[in-house]
């Protein structure tokens, strides 16, 4: 089962309470998850916590699943960070800002574990 | 010991009373803070001491300042486009400093505006930004629009000094003297303090301002019936609540500058201020990240004429934002050396970005250990500016204060690195010329 979405990052308060935190869990705990509605999340036959794969043109990422019923249907958010940067589109169409929010994605239900942003950062060298 | 009016380096709320106390040289209350800036203040595991590795893959070995110092001014000497990113988390001070090490070295001097409030700019180059102070806005606002920004989570006690709760001399009866209305394509904790919240669909908020600024000139007739899946009878009442605004203010975050449209939502946001100045009186501001990424904007522009993206290989300051921002350099894979001081580029540009960043000699200047060290070769920790050292920032209306030092440590300070830096720079290329 797969799901199509559109793909958003921002902040959070605890995102910003670990800004300069960030190789501890507690940042992972605040940066590392995925967020969708709970309908979302019922057609998945995900619940809180189960990880799940978000896909789109530019790479994708394993996070556990958090439910916030404030997204409409189809809108799916990660905390800006590593783990949403594996994803976002690096393009700034002639502007300097790469598309952080508004990407088409594709989220699965995933068995693997979520790496810590060691391992994300560890990909990229 | 309590060190009053203390000012909070965290957001571009720059908040002002905080009362910090200090035993023993050591912060052990916070008061007054929201829980990011308390945070903050409290501190966090620093670096220790300077390090040095020759493969991003190896183990960092602890070394001198000295030895620090002298290499991270060598790469970048005999670099032909380095690229000094980051800025917006330091004192105005070492800014100055930082502009003139980019002009010694003939880089790209850019800052974490570009992946932030970056496309405001580009906006207010083309349409100029009728705004104010954050003190104006307490005092007079009566209709407060928030548009694709999420203050309760990003600038937590924004809506209580500035905006939403507070009283002011005339709106003065706190949140029922204001209107309080929101655009974003979520319903985020500030949407669900709005009297009217407005669901915008992802990336369509530019015809959303277009209608609305279509029903402000009378023009009503030409809007279809839903325009990014808010209906038009919607629109027309918030339109009238917008123009009724006796002093009606729009505060803007990256829902705006990172969707589609980017510089051009900024652009028609102010189009829609300048219609609605036929009827109110209204401003609009963006909500600045960073307590001091105002800072850099101004001291850049003072210094150079432009806001960020400054690139002095040409011998005279050249901006170009899809040219000289950080993020197009990168992925067109044009620079030899990246020098990131008071911002974490490793955490928020795009993998492929940061990919192209493990290609070249990384030199890193911050108190903290995060992604970017993760990509370095050179490690140099400093003092945590507003906590550990004063000097001036910017808050997002513009307004400069000064930051107090509250405790004392053995770390240099950023502006201490840069000046030995921009020394040993001066002696290597004076040598070699
Ligand atoms: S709102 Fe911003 S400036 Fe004020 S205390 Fe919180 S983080 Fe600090």
């Amino acid at each position: 089962m797969d799901l199509k979405a559109t793909f958003i990052s921002g902040r959070t308060v605890d995102q910003g309470c670990n800004l300069e935190n960030k190789t501890s869990k507690a940042y992972f705990d605040a940066a590392g998850y995925c967020e969708m509605n709970s309908a979302d999340a019922g057609k998945l036959g995900v619940k809180p916590g189960n990880n799940v794969k978000v896909t789109t043109d530019f790479g994708s990422v394993v996070v556990p699943l958090k439910i916030c019923e404030g997204n409409p249907d189809g809108l799916i958010f990660i905390p800006m960070g590593p783990w949403a940067n594996a994803v976002v589109d690096p393009n700034t169409c002639g502007c300097g800002m790469p598309g952080y929010k508004g990407i088409p994605a594709v989220v699965n239900p995933s068995s693997d574990t979520a790496p810590t942003m060691q391992q994300l950062m560890a990909r990229l060298k | 010991m309590i060190i009053k009016d203390v000012l909070c380096p965290f957001c571009g709320c720059l908040c002002d009373d905080l009362a910090v106390e200090v035993e023993n040289n050591k912060v052990v209350d916070v008061k007054h803070a929201c829980k990011i800036g308390a945070s903050k203040i409290r501190g966090h595991d620093r670096i220790k001491a300077p390090m040095m590795r020759d493969d991003k893959n190896g183990e960092f070995r602890e070394v001198s300042y000295e030895e620090a110092i002298n290499e991270s001014a060598r790469i970048l000497a005999k670099s032909k486009r380095p690229l000094l990113y980051g800025w917006a988390n330091g004192l105005c001070e070492m800014m100055k400093k930082g502009i003139l090490l980019t002009e010694e070295v003939g880089g790209i001097i850019d800052n974490t505006a570009s992946v932030c409030h970056g496309p405001s700019a580009l906006g207010v180059h083309e349409k100029g930004l009728p705004t104010g102070t954050l003190g104006q806005f307490a005092n007079r606002a009566d209709v407060v629009v928030f548009w694709g920004c999420n203050p309760v989570q990003a600038h937590p006690r924004h809506m209580g000094r500035y905006s939403v709760f507070n009283k002011g001399f005339f709106a003065n009866k706190g949140r029922r003297s204001r209107k309080v209305v929101v655009f974003d394509v979520r319903k985020t904790d500030t949407a669900n303090l709005a009297d009217e919240y407005v669901q915008v669909k992802p990336g369509e908020d530019y015809m959303v301002l277009s209608a609305l600024r279509a029903i402000v000139a009378g023009k009503g007739d030409v809007v279809p019936d839903t325009v990014g899946g808010v209906p038009k009878e919607k629109l027309a009442e918030v339109a009238e609540t917008m123009k009724a605004a006796k002093f009606g203010i729009v505060y803007f975050g990256m829902g705006l500058t990172q969707s589609r449209g980017k510089y051009k939502n900024i652009d028609n946001a102010v189009s829609l201020i300048t219609e609605l100045n036929a009827h109110g009186k209204h401003s609009i501001i963006p909500m600045r990240g960073h307590y001091n990424v105002t800072g850099f904007g101004n001291v850049c522009a003072w210094e150079t004429g432009f806001i960020n993206a400054v690139d002095m290989s040409r011998g005279y300051p050249y901006y170009n934002p899809g040219e000289t921002c950080s993020n197009d350099l990168l992925m067109r894979e044009e620079i030899d050396a990246a020098f990131i001081i008071a911002g974490d580029a490793g955490a928020h540009f795009p993998a492929q970005s940061i990919a192209r960043m493990g290609k070249v000699p990384v030199i890193q200047v911050d108190p903290f250990h995060n992604p970017t060290t993760e990509m370095a070769n050179i490690v140099i920790p400093t003092k945590v500016s507003g906590v550990e050292l004063e000097g001036t920032a910017y808050r997002m209306d513009g307004v400069s204060l000064r930051m107090r030092k509250l405790v004392d440590v053995d770390f240099p300070s950023d502006e201490e690195v840069l000046d030995k830096i921009i020394a040993k720079v001066r002696e290597i290329k004076g040598a070699s010329s």
